[in-house]
């Protein structure tokens, strides 16, 4: 057992401090002399071609410095799928699109401008159901997508709304169908939901004369903002600096790039000064991207005996008028398809549609939270129809170590137990137990619901870190990864505390994110940074050590394989005389002669992903997961019947996450995690008019969980198996706790009054309806 | 648009100000004094963000005109620490987690000071109701609880 002296301990964030008493720094809190402000004029349109624009009367505004619309930004932006513009050129896709954008002295101008451009639009049927979006003959949401520029392992269907179509295909399907003894068919769906990170999105950019572009931006990734920005735009990258300050919450809503190109296009046309953008909390929700919608129809073959011998899977997403992110969202969700579990054939459409809704991007979870939904419900509802115990269902067909996923990857034996996560969870919340079911005219229930996630990026991704050496013998580590909230900074620190076994009070994560100065990350997304950064950082901390043994064994006429770093110093064990301070190293090391040896003492560390391949583009096999965090949730709820109103007494939550670096920042993630949970389970949900108007753009309409609702009690239960290839053995667990809410609730309503959702949210309305059917069928 | 002048104390600080009629005292804040702290994110009293003290009950600063606060005592984020010494609740809220983001956390501290002001010993429907009115989407809630619940136990 290794002895940890920093390593799973509550040290308090290092943010904290400024995070409680207003100083930390946000984009939109940063201003600079001569800045800008823009406003948007948005389409009113869910389809609708572009006639005509007239900005004159707007530019004739005092205070106006720069008018600007999408034929005059004529770039198309993307990640993975190419199909954005900046402002919508020739035709707008979805109702808030932006159409000109407005950069004058003050908000106030900016908005009165907006107002005095006149736009022609001629309306265009639209489409809004990702089923009709497939039919034959259907409008289409973009005509030229064979022009699109996307990644490989994307697969259009251009001349269709379909932005990607990920095929896995493994075993023999209909054999499999054939061998079971049942075979059981559902559909599930789930609205388009918004991220609601507390911090709109916020950008400042300056395109200067020299060419210079600043940007400043709630970004999750400044590399990945830099890179996109530099292709799109033809710029070189080292005229690129994006500076990243504290994040107002991401949850994958500001990975990759958004509006950055915006302002930096209007500071180009106004002349290199500073422009803003602030997007309002009604712009949040339609016109910068959402959640996709998601319907999924799931046929399981199964003996009787509780194995499942084929499953039939058909994902689609309603990607909304883009799908950049959408693309591989799908993707992710294709490869992870079935659940934590090992099925012997499988055959899985994952598929990315166009439509005339808002656009969607990553929203904590990346798909699995909706898919999950589906296949987590289709196991309690295949459990009950065979008569056999969910719990022991989902045991009997767990993906254990040694175990082969649907991509065809057996899974390593440090894989982490997702069948030690359903043990737990179960057992927190008392399965089995016979407890009354009916307390106070109310109908209490129990559901579980098993999970798995692995970090969904290109199979080469990459991070760096360096670690300086200072010259009081403190440390600075640079890294990439930024801090949204979710603490990976402040477990890098004490990573480099133990490597070190230096006082964690002797070292400084930096906290601003710059391009020009930071080592290279890709992107702060995926549960990924822990395990990546945690590897360079690690990497840094050696290599550091490295360099300072080196020069303190010429120094002090030792091997440098005897010396040992801990304690601020770099010594030979049992010998006091063979020691030195690492202060007296920092900047070089001195000789009792007085020459220098050494020198400025700068560790760099890196980590690649490792043996991840590309998938089959017609079966989907191969390895993409960089590791697999398993997990499981359980929810106790309480029913009343009158209402149909549902309380959450109990959530109960484990994941194997390897090693816990820091518990009370894991314990925040899973609180969290749950309660955004909680939110989508009962009240989240876009609601659109016939024209694909979104009715409920705002927080009086559109609820997100306040502290009156969350569950009466938490329950968090950590397994720990570790990973060898990962940082102490620990895993990724940011998104985690967000995913197998729903379908744990969903299951314990079945437990407690016997109706069977199949859509989210799981409204006081539905169950209620729910209870009313069951009463009128009896 | 008429400009009105307006004197405000502002932690402790008296500041003479010119301010449009229809400027809200969170724009005055944020802009005007240049206090940050005091975040912005829906200017229609959904989100809770933008609270600060007004003469010490808790207050929603985009539903104010700063013309409505001439006279008024206004405490902000900034204006918690006593010298260099954190309050028991800010102390509070980094011992229990309940800090992620922190875009939230100034409202929440600013309501919770408050709170423990009026009422020293809530119970945690108390802690509820008085928070009831600000989001957070990170912390899921439970520590922010426990940490004004905590700090009311610290009895400062």
């Amino acid at each position: 057992m290794v002895k940890y002296s920093y390593v799973g301990k509550d040290v308090p964030r290092l943010d904290a401090i400024e995070k409680v008493t207003g100083t930390a720094l946000y984009t939109g809190d940063l201003r600079f002399p001569g800045m800008l402000h823009t406003k948007l004029l948005k389409s009113p349109y869910a389809h609708a071609k572009i006639k005509k624009i007239d900005t004159s009367e707007a530019e004739k505004l005092p205070g106006v410095r720069a008018v600007l619309t999408g034929e005059e930004a004529p770039y198309r932006f993307g990640i993975y799928m190419s199909d954005k513009t900046i402002l919508a050129i020739d035709k707008v896709r979805h109702v808030g699109e932006p159409v000109v954008a407005v950069a004058a002295d003050t908000e106030e101008i900016a908005e009165q401008a907006v107002e005095l451009i006149k736009v022609e639009y001629e309306e265009l049927p639209a489409v809004f159901d990702v089923r009709k979006a497939m039919e034959e003959g259907s409008p289409l949401v973009h005509e030229n997508l064979s022009e699109y520029k996307h990644a490989p392992f994307v697969y259009p269907k251009p001349g269709k709304n379909i932005a990607n179509h990920f095929k896995l295909r493994k075993g023999d399907v209909e054999r499999g169908f054939r061998e079971a003894d049942v075979v059981i068919e559902n559909e599930f769906y789930q609205p388009q939901v918004q991220n609601v990170q507390m911090e709109t999105h916020t950008s400042i950019g300056q395109w200067l004369q020299n060419g210079q572009i600043n940007v400043w931006t709630s970004a999750q990734s400044p590399f990945a903002v830099r890179h996109l920005l530099g292709v799109g735009l033809g710029v070189p990258l080292h005229r690129i600096n994006v500076v990243v300050p504290y994040i107002g919450g991401g949850f994958g809503g500001k990975a990759g790039l958004h509006w950055e190109p915006l302002v930096v296009l209007l500071s180009k046309k106004a002349g290199g000064r500073p422009v803003k953008l602030v997007m309002t909390r009604e712009e949040q929700f339609y016109t910068t991207a959402v959640r996709q919608g998601f319907y999924g129809r799931i046929k399981t073959g199964v003996k009787r005996d509780g194995k499942i011998t084929a499953m039939e899977i058909l994902y689609l997403w309603d990607a909304g008028a883009y799908a950049d992110y959408g693309v591989n969202i799908t993707r992710a969700a294709g490869y992870s398809c079935t659940g934590p579990y090992e099925i012997p054939n499988i055959k899985c459409d994952s598929i990315t549609v166009y439509t005339n809704h808002p656009y969607g991007t990553a929203y904590r979870g990346f798909g699995h939270p909706e898919f999950h939904f589906a296949t987590e419900r289709q196991m309690d509802l295949v459990a009950r129809e065979i008569g056999m115990d969910p719990v022991e269902f989902r045991l009997k067909n767990a993906a254990v170590p040694g175990r082969i996923t649907a991509t065809g990857e057996k899974l390593r034996e440090d894989a982490g137990r997702v069948d030690e996560c359903i043990k737990a969870v179960a057992e927190a919340i008392g399965w089995g137990k016979k407890e009354p079911k009916q307390v106070g005219g109310k109908l209490r229930g129990r559901g579980i619901a098993a999970l798995w996630k692995a970090p969904a990026m290109p199979s080469f991704t990459s991070s760096s870190a360096i670690l300086k050496l200072n010259e009081d013998g403190s440390v600075t580590l640079s890294i990439s990864s930024t801090e949204m909230g979710q603490g990976t900074p402040t477990a890098l620190a004490q990573i480099v505390a133990e490597e070190l076994q230096m006082p964690i009070e002797k070292i400084k994560v930096v906290t601003k994110r710059e391009t020009d100065f930071g080592p290279y990350s890709w992107q702060t997304v995926a549960s990924r940074g822990l395990f990546m950064e945690g590897n360079a950082t690690l990497d840094a901390a050696k290599n550091l050590k490295e360099q300072v043994k080196a020069t303190a064994a010429e120094l002090l006429g030792v091997p440098k394989e005897k010396l040992v770093v801990a304690e601020e110093k770099v010594f030979v064990p049992g010998q006091p005389d063979k020691s030195l301070p690492l202060a007296s190293l920092a900047t070089a090391g001195i000789f009792p002669d007085g020459r220098g040896i050494g020198g400025p003492v700068l560790g760099y560390g890196m980590y690649t992903a490792e043996g991840l391949t590309n998938l089959d583009p017609e079966t989907g096999q191969g390895l993409p997961a960089l590791m697999w965090t398993f997990g499981a949730q359980g929810a106790e709820v309480e029913v009343d019947p009158e209402t149909g109103d549902v309380r959450v007494l109990k959530m109960a939550s484990a994941f194997d996450i390897g090693k816990t670096i820091n518990p009370t920042i894991v314990k925040g993630q899973i609180y969290g995690g749950i309660v955004q949970g909680i939110g989508s389970a009962f009240m989240e949900e876009f609601i659109f008019d016939q024209k694909g108007k979104l009715l409920n753009s705002n927080l009086t309409d559109y609820k997100i969980c306040r502290a009156q609702d969350i569950p009466d009690e938490f329950v968090f239960i950590p397994i720990e198996n570790p990973q060898l290839n990962a940082p102490h053995g620990a895993r990724g667990v940011g998104e985690h706790p967000r995913i197998s809410i729903e379908p744990a609730i969903a299951n314990a309503i079945y437990d407690a009054v016997g109706v069977d959702l199949f859509e989210i949210p799981m409204s006081r309305e539905k169950v209620w309806l729910g209870l009313k059917r069951k009463g009128e069928r009896k | 648009m008429s400009r009105h002048k307006i004197s405000l104390r502002v932690n402790g600080q008296r500041y003479e100000l010119e301010v449009e009629a229809n400027r809200t005292l969170l724009q005055t804040i944020r802009e005007d004094l240049e206090m940050t702290g005091t975040k912005c994110a829906c200017e229609r009293g959904d989100c809770g963000l933008c609270t600060v003290m007004v003469d010490g009950v808790p207050t929603k600063s985009c539903l104010v005109l700063a013309v409505e606060a001439d006279g008024k005592e206004i405490t902000t984020i900034e204006g918690l620490m006593k010298g260099e010494e954190l309050n028991p609740v800010q102390r509070a809220f980094i011992e229990h987690g309940a800090v992620q983001c922190g875009f939230c956390t100034p409202a929440f501290i600013v309501a919770a000071t408050a709170l423990l002001k009026r009422n020293p010993k809530p119970s945690e429907e108390e802690v509820k109701e008085a928070i009831g009115g600000i989001l957070c989407r990170c912390t899921g809630y439970r520590q922010i609880i426990d940490a004004i619940l905590d700090a009311s136990k610290s009895g400062k």
